[in-house]
């Protein structure tokens, strides 16, 4: 490690602090429906969409319509993802001539944008014609997105409100969300990729002559546009296979610390949301720290890890850090960093190659995805997901200082400790079942490149990043086979939905419960004290269920390594 | 605290039978009540049909799986063992109050002629007969006195031997089967058919029959269950796992993995907690009729106590003469001692009392004296003495001076001057606004001055207020006296807030202000008048000494009818919560050791190098654990153990500290969670260096 690296990573955390307030409160206004300086160019537009569509702006919708309406809206989402891909041969904006995607991945590819998972099992530039990618990806990758942020608000006025039948309007939420947060900075954001040097164009594919005399084909098309709204929206799918590695996705340091912010900035605001929703910067700040603790362990151990380097290289004489797979551009630092925050939120988007990074360093991006993603979090699903946690933990708090548990006033009983387990549940249903059944399946394991504890590690980040909806992928495994198109797309739905429905249904439940005024018998949930216990609840909780998984994939092969064995 | 029956957490009586209870409860139907339990009965059902088929077959280690199956049988057993405890320990207390329920023959009125009734069998009594219980009798069911007034022994409920007046109207009227009359007789309206009467439902209670999940346990309960799917997950997979590492793990030790991991700790002590929680409350003569309440005591936010007996002695007392001018403070004690020497009232014994101690005035006999005692009246509020035709009164301001103006116009007095008057008026408004309230004298139409009687206020009052404040409850001071009275009481006992001429009304609107604004409201009563907001109260105790109206609206009744119980009442809901959540933590916290414990254990076979004993995973055994055998069992023996030694804690409850919730928070954390995390590290590695010495693994 250098101290190089480190003021990085710190400047790095110290960006994403600062703009949680102003953001947080640009946010606030919006969700609330007050006036932004947006409104004048946006309210017009906004109202015109509610009266085409029949929406009333201040009709409340109950938990269940609620879901429903976001069901609903999600299946057509889903839908039209699927066919336009099984139908892109005949449909125009194909330069490329690209046929139509068969079934498995077809499903699997809308499961994983529908989800804002953008798993890709696919080569962007070999496989998606430009309709797709932008009628398409792109449209989820800002649905997506929206319907994570819609869902928090939402948990969140169960919290705020005092005693009260709805939740806020489904509708409402995702046209706000979209119209006056995501379109606008992912406006700014593509003009200034642009300007940073990634293409922007509909044109075909450009084909030109190396100095060698051979012919290269060289894929272009509407990049700029993409990589705003995925790292915006955590959405992580890249135009290219390379993704954030690729030159023309991520050509120098600049867009790459932008495209790093950008990944937390609407994740770490949401908490300041919460806090000013619920009346009080400091609730809200608590669990940005809670996060903080989580993220500046993770990028220390894996930063180290990487620094370290191999064992098995030096001995053959070669110093240093671990370079396999990383862009020199971007180096280890970086790289580590990159790979920290994007399996922390939900992006899934890679500057390097995390198959190559060490055991140690590797299992890192593993950990923080099977914790739930709640470091940060993918937008709004970061923060629904840590407020599960925080059930968890205020009850068993609640109960040591002899009281019903309550948080911010809300007493947590049976209702919401079991719709948050449910919640918990879901991750190592999907992660665990799924993993160890591919791993004696004769079909599974033919997709495993290496022999060994780094093979199952393989597996094991395949299922962890679907059901954590993250889509990064650690490479290696061949994915696209019908086995894992067809079990990481069900894992994708699980890790989305059986976490959305208990949520909704918490928030319903609690937006009914009277506000119990604090009192010197109520524990403080803004102090350190709150910060420790949530992060350990985390921990035990959410990360022990992984522990044998964990020892037989990246704990194994770090000990072997460091012993000399190899597979 | 005046804890009337010894609260030995166990002994030899409880613990004979309870090791016959543990078998008993090894009954499905039982075990299914507790569903962590009922897991681990299950998998150890399932390893002991795989060890005899092994048996049978003649593969694996027998011996070793023998151990494990013999400690996770253990484990259901000792979950087993701490609910008899905690039940046995109410049983014994049945058992006396059984004894209380004998046969006993009723005198079933057939008129309203008291001497007309026939014997029948206390049981056929019907609700709404009238019974005649006579000096020597038991009462034979529950019951509200419709006439007449009778001592009775209530030792058999309250465990209190003095006798207690039980009379008809009034806030005594209550009397309970089972209790017995000491002298003269009353006639009683049955109010409780035969099994539903007051001591039927103690015996449900402290015996746990009746009792019902609380609504905490049950949301506490789902975190367990929760809390063993995830691990059901975590162990099931661990099969395929080892098949891809090239390893092979039994199922029995797969078991012994899943149920060291799972909540077995405070699942098995859960129900031990709460039975141990409303036994705590029985102990201290309170009496819940439903573990809810005992949780929602926990919770009170505001609790409303009554001015008198709660927070004051049960009357006022006289502290000082007050003269009006050309009258010395010793004639002014001389009459007021005279008016009082025959008055039984609390107020007029302590007036004498202070004649004695301030000024040396003898009590005197009234019969030497040839005094007439005159009581005091509702119509003339005022009492006194008649004494060879000089007349003394004393009584309130107002009553005191229409008599003397009255005497004037009836010409057997001298005008009273104005300005004493005038006097007396202004001494009586200084005493009022200090709280205290002015009585004043006259002799013969001449005002001499006036009496100050004074609430005094229970001594250490003040110290629990702050206490409760602590706690983050707000106590309200509920009283008849008028605004300025109670503001003044209130200020000196350090109560948060007042309620000055409370009538039930505002009790009950009182309370539902409170409540709308979210707050768990407490209090206690013992009037029919106090019914409806008993019944409204989140915890209303109702003192035994009350009306079947008030024992019904309640949800606690006090058998001791001691006000001030209300504060240790709140305690005893907090400790019983803060034991499920500090055991509840310390049984999660365990997780990480044992992990450590049996993780190396089952993959150091993994990726074993050529020429070396074992895989890189054996580096995971930190504590240096013998063999994978003596870790496995040292783990599952030190599961099994700590539920034995957590039986004391979980019976005696965590204790309650008043030191505000961060660092209670704090505190436990340090004490369940940090130290959770610790002893098994330090259980296990003890265990392991036993068995591997005296040679068991």
């Amino acid at each position: 490690m250098t101290l190089n690296g480190w003021i990085q990573i710190l400047a790095y955390c110290g960006i994403v602090v600062l703009l949680v307030k102003p953001l947080g409160g640009y946010m606030h206004r919006v969700f609330n429906g007050d006036r932004t300086f947006l409104s004048p160019v946006l309210g017009p537009l906004e109202r015109a969409l509610y009266r085409i569509s029949g929406t009333s702006e201040r009709e409340e919708q109950h938990w269940m319509t609620y879901a429903a309406a976001l069901l609903v809206f999600n299946l057509a989402g889903f839908l039209v993802l699927y066919f336009l891909q099984r139908l892109q041969g005949s449909l125009p904006l194909n330069p490329a001539g690209m046929t139509a995607v068969e079934p498995g991945l077809a499903f699997n590819t809308a499961a994983s944008f529908m989800t804002n998972t953008n798993w890709q099992n696919y080569g962007g530039e070999s496989t998606m014609s430009y309709l797709v990618q932008i009628a398409g990806l792109t449209v989820q990758n800002f649905l997506s997105a929206a319907t994570g942020i819609a869902i928090a608000i939402a948990l969140i006025r169960g919290f705020a409100k005092a005693s009260g039948k709805s939740i806020g309007n489904f509708w409402v939420d995702m046209t706000r969300c979209t119209l006056y947060l995501l379109l606008p900075l992912c406006i700014v954001l593509t003009l200034v990729y642009v300007y940073l040097g990634v293409p922007q164009t509909l044109g075909a594919y450009i084909n030109a002559t190396t100095l060698e005399g051979a012919q290269q084909t060289i894929a272009v098309g509407p990049v700029a546009s993409q990589v705003a709204i995925k790292m915006l929206g955590t959405n992580g799918g890249g135009f290219f296979n390379a993704n954030a590695a690729h030159p023309f996705e991520n050509p120098n340091a600049i867009s790459n610390l932008i495209q790093m912010v950008t990944i937390f900035a609407i994740g770490a605001a949401l908490t300041n949301v919460f806090g000013r929703m619920i009346g009080s910067q400091r609730q809200g700040w608590a669990i940005l720290s809670a996060m903080g603790v989580l993220f500046i362990a993770g990028i220390a151990i894996c930063y180290w890890a990487e620094a370290a380097g191999n064992p098995l290289v030096h001995a053959l004489g070669i110093d240093g850090g671990n370079m396999e797979g990383k862009e020199t551009r971007f180096g280890i630092a970086l790289s580590a960093l990159f790979a920290v925050i994007t399996t922390a939120a939900s992006c899934g988007a890679v500057n390097a190659m995390h198959d190559s990074f060490t055991a140690l360093g590797g299992m890192i991006p593993i950990i923080n995805m099977q914790l739930g993603e709640v470091i940060v979090g993918g937008v709004g699903a970061g923060l629904y997901g840590i407020l599960m946690y925080i059930v968890i933990a205020v009850f068993v708090a609640g109960l040591m200082v002899g009281r019903t548990p309550e948080y911010l006033g809300k007493k947590i009983e049976a209702k919401e400790v079991k719709m948050a387990m449910l919640a918990i549940l879901c991750l190592p249903l999907a992660m665990l079942i799924f993993t160890a059944i591919a791993v004696v399946l004769p079909t599974g394991v033919a997709s495993i490149a290496n022999a060994g504890p780094h093979g199952f590690s393989e597996v094991l980040y395949a299922y962890t990043s679907a059901a954590a909806n993250n889509g990064s992928a650690f490479g290696g495994l061949t994915g696209n086979t019908p086995w894992y198109n067809i079990t990481l797309g069900i894992g994708m739905l699980m890790g989305r939905f059986l976490v959305i429905i208990p949520a909704l249904a918490i928030a319903g439940s609690l937006v009914a419960k009277k506000t119990v005024p604090a009192s010197a018998g109520t524990f403080p949930t803004d102090g350190p004290l709150f910060v420790g216990l949530l992060v350990g609840v985390i921990l035990i909780v959410g990360g022990l269920t992984f522990f044998p998984a964990l020892a037989v994939g990246p704990i194994v092969e770090h000990l072997a390594t460091i012993s000399g064995q190899t597979f | 605290m005046s804890q009337s029956k010894s609260a030995v957490i166990m002994d030899a009586r409880i613990l004979g039978p309870a090791i016959g209870g543990a078998f008993r409860k090894l009954n499905p139907r039982t075990l299914s009540r507790n569903p962590v339990m009922f897991v681990v009965a299950v998998v150890s059902a399932l390893t002991s049909v795989l060890f005899v088929k092994d048996l049978v077959t003649g593969g694996g280690d027998l011996g070793f799986s023998l151990q494990i199956i013999i400690w996770l049988w253990f484990t259901v057993l000792f979950a087993n063992f701490a609910e008899a405890v905690a039940e046995g320990r109410g049983k014994a207390q049945a058992d006396s109050l059984r004894k209380a329920r004998t046969e006993t023959q009723a005198k079933l009125l057939t008129g309203d002629d008291r001497t007309k009734f026939k014997l029948v069998p206390g049981t056929s009594l019907k609700v709404g007969d009238a019974v005649l219980v006579e000096a020597g009798d038991i009462i034979p069911s529950d019951g509200e006195v419709i006439e007449g007034v009778a001592s009775v022994n209530e030792a058999a409920i309250t465990g209190e031997s003095a006798p207690v007046i039980r009379e008809s109207g009034g806030d005594r009227s209550a009397v309970t089967g089972g209790t017995q009359v000491l002298s003269d007789w009353i006639r009683v309206r049955i109010t409780a058919a035969s099994g539903h009467t007051f001591l039927d439902r103690m015996i449900s209670l402290v015996e746990g029959a009746a009792r019902q999940k609380t609504p905490n346990e049950i949301a506490l309960n789902i975190l367990l269950v929760g809390m063993t799917l995830i691990f059901v997950l975590a162990t099931a997979t661990i099969p395929s796992f080892a098949s891809y590492s090239g390893g092979y793990i039994s199922v029995t030790v797969l078991v012994a993995l899943f149920v060291t991991l799972i909540p077995t700790t405070i699942g098995a002590l859960l129900s031990a907690i709460g039975i141990a929680g409303m036994d705590r409350l029985v102990r201290f003569n309170v009496l819940a009729m439903s573990g809810r309440a005992v949780e929602a005591a926990g919770d009170v936010d505001t609790l409303l106590l009554d001015k008198t007996g709660t927070i004051t002695l049960g009357n006022r007392q006289a502290t000082e003469f007050r003269p009006v001018k050309g009258v010395t403070e010793q004639e002014l004690a001389d009459a007021a001692q005279l008016a009082s020497l025959a008055d039984e009232t609390p107020e007029g014994r302590s007036i004498v009392v202070l004649a004695k101690e301030k000024y040396g005035i003898r009590a005197r006999d009234m019969a030497t004296l040839h005094a007439a005692f005159v009581p005091f009246t509702a119509q003339t509020r005022m009492s006194g003495v008649d004494i060879d035709g000089s007349s003394i009164r004393k009584g309130a301001i107002d009553s005191v001076l229409a008599h003397v103006n009255q005497s004037i116009s009836a010409g057997s007095g001298a005008r009273p001057a104005s300005d004493a008057v005038r006097d007396l008026q202004a001494i009586a408004d200084e005493i009022g606004k200090s709280g205290g309230t002015p009585l004043a004298v006259e002799r013969d139409g001449r005002l001499l001055g006036v009496v100050h009687l004074k609430d005094i206020v229970k001594g250490g009052i003040r110290e629990r207020f702050a206490e409760l404040r602590k706690m983050g409850i707000r106590t309200v001071m509920i009283t008849g006296d008028n605004p300025m009275t109670a503001a003044a009481i209130a200020a000196e006992a350090g109560v948060d807030d007042f309620l000055a001429q409370a009538t039930p009304e505002d009790k009950l609107k009182l309370i539902r202000d409170e409540q709308a604004k979210g707050k768990l409201v407490a209090m206690c009563g013992d009037g029919t008048n106090d019914a409806p907001a008993l019944a409204q109260a989140d915890v209303g105790v109702a003192m035994n000494t009350g009306t079947v109206a008030a024992r019904e609206a309640g949800n606690m009744v006090d058998l001791d009818s001691d006000p001030t119980k209300l504060i240790e009442i709140v305690e005893i809901g907090k400790a019983l919560l803060m034991t499920r959540g500090s055991l509840t933590t310390f049984s999660i916290a365990n997780d990480v050791a044992k992990y450590f414990a049996i993780i190396p254990a089952m993959f150091a076979v993994f990726y074993v190098a050529p020429g070396q004993t074992s895989g890189p995973l054996q580096a995971l055994n930190i504590m240096h654990l013998a063999t994978p055998q003596s870790a496995i069992l040292s783990a599952i023996i030190f599961n099994a153990l700590i539920i034995i030694a957590l039986i004391p804690l979980s019976l005696k409850g965590v204790k309650y500290r008043a030191i505000g919730a961060g660092a209670l928070l704090s505190r436990n954390l340090l004490v369940y969670g940090l130290g959770g995390i610790i002893v098994p590290f330090v259980g296990i590695k003890l265990i392991d260096m036993i068995i591997t010495a005296v040679g068991l693994a």
